[in-house]
């Protein structure tokens, strides 16, 4: 939704807590400790498959707790009979859960990483100039509309990292090389915008082109 | 935390809420999911993690200049110096705002944030009318924020497509040379470190 107008104020909250409601602490909790059979990548897109009328009149976590559900469902961890009875099917095997509280702690501080080994040397080098591509998958994809045929430049390489637009369909890793690139806001939004004002994104190779 | 404070009083839980625990006893039941472990997590994101985590790097960079050096080199490595890092915060970028610059950071896409120095995002980060308005018109969301810089300040701002986070390290209030890093942590806000407010 980048660049678009008209959404409204932005209605900042003074002092406001991490969840608003018990509920919503409780939804987050079980989407980092639920199966879901979903990585992040895929659990974004679950989200963004939300039809777009219902997708802006629900709250954050409104929209959490449906991705939940539909990767509790998807995965085969619940069945839609389970999830209307709210109660286990009595013939099937207790599970064990995969967080115990001991290890929460150390979970949630683990520092991972999306840097992966390069499949082949960087096609693009800091300073050059590259042009996004116009592209419209109707998959998952991390390469927002409002940059899609503009021209950038490579400001800097980050390494190959997973790549969203296969990681969220087939759970390959496919890793590409990740750059950030630099767009004047001009170059975006026209003439209108302030002379010095950017904005940089982080875009994988197969978004980029040569210009 | 009490139940919904929306609903003090005798009325009853909203529809939600009812949904969620009905979820909760579900996956409890069938075993996937331990009530305690869940305890573990509400607790990390309400107690551990946090704007004051982010706070204390600004002020450790603020009285430090080698440390400086170091979190603009690495952020990351540098926050782990202090003892941050975990989940949405594996690859860190600190932008430092100087006179002439100002960074703000959004996510146009969702609502990625760099939770082991931020805490969790407030409601506005991940609404509609800030991811989409932050990237075309920064200085009118900033005057939304009651933030008004020079017309000659060059705005860049940072769009977290990937699983890159950022921080910003806002300048350093003038007539703060007396103070230790304690008390500088405290002048450090979250919108402070998100760009949508100076210090």
């Amino acid at each position: 939704m980048g660049g678009m107008h008209g959404l409204g104020p932005i209605a900042p909250e003074t002092d406001e807590p991490p969840f608003h409601h018990a509920w919503e602490g409780r939804v987050h909790a079980l989407a980092i400790a639920a199966p879901s059979g979903a990585n992040i990548d895929a659990r974004r897109h679950q989200r963004e498959r939300i039809p777009g009328p219902i997708y802006l009149s629900m709250t954050y976590y409104e929209k959490w707790f449906e991705a939940l559900r539909q990767g509790l469902l998807s995965g085969g961890h619940v069945t839609e009979d389970e999830m209307i009875a709210a109660l286990a099917d009595s013939a099937a095997r207790k599970a064990t859960p995969r967080m115990a509280p001991g290890n929460v702690s150390q979970v949630l501080s683990r520092l991972g990483s999306y840097l992966r080994e390069a499949p082949a040397s960087a096609a693009f080098a800091v300073g050059d100039r590259v042009r996004a591509r116009n592209l419209h998958p109707t998959g998952h994809t991390r390469l927002p509309r409002y940059v899609r045929g503009r021209l950038g430049v490579i400001e800097r390489i980050h390494g190959a990292h997973v790549f969203p637009d296969t990681h969220a369909h087939t759970g390959d890793e496919d890793p590409r090389w990740l750059y950030l690139v630099r767009f004047t806001s001009r170059e975006l939004w026209g003439p209108d915008a302030a002379e010095h004002d950017s904005v940089s994104l982080d875009l994988w190779e197969p978004y980029l082109e040569p210009a | 935390m009490s139940d919904d404070h929306d609903h003090h009083g005798q009325a009853p839980p909203s529809d939600i809420a009812l949904r969620v625990k009905a979820l909760e006893s579900l996956l409890v039941d069938k075993g996937l999911v331990d009530p305690a472990a869940l305890d573990a997590i509400v607790d990390h994101f309400e107690h551990k993690v946090g704007p004051r985590n982010g706070a204390r790097v600004v002020a450790r960079a603020w009285t430090d200049p080698a440390y400086r050096e170091r979190l603009l080199a690495d952020a990351g490595a540098a926050i782990g110096e202090l003892g941050f890092g975990g989940g949405q915060g594996e690859h860190m970028i600190a932008l430092a705002n100087t006179s002439q610059v100002h960074n703000l950071v959004v996510c146009t896409l969702c609502s990625c944030y760099p939770w082991p120095v931020l805490g969790l995002p407030p409601v506005w980060y991940k609404s509609p009318p800030y991811r989409s308005r932050a990237v075309i018109d920064p200085r009118g969301v900033l005057a939304e924020f009651g933030t008004v810089l020079p017309p000659e300040t060059a705005i860049r701002i940072w769009d977290s497509t990937a699983e890159v986070r950022y921080l910003v390290v806002p300048e350093r209030p003038v007539g703060t040379e007396g103070l230790d890093e304690v008390a500088l942590a405290a002048l450090v806000t979250r919108n402070g470190m998100i760009g949508t407010a100076l210090l």
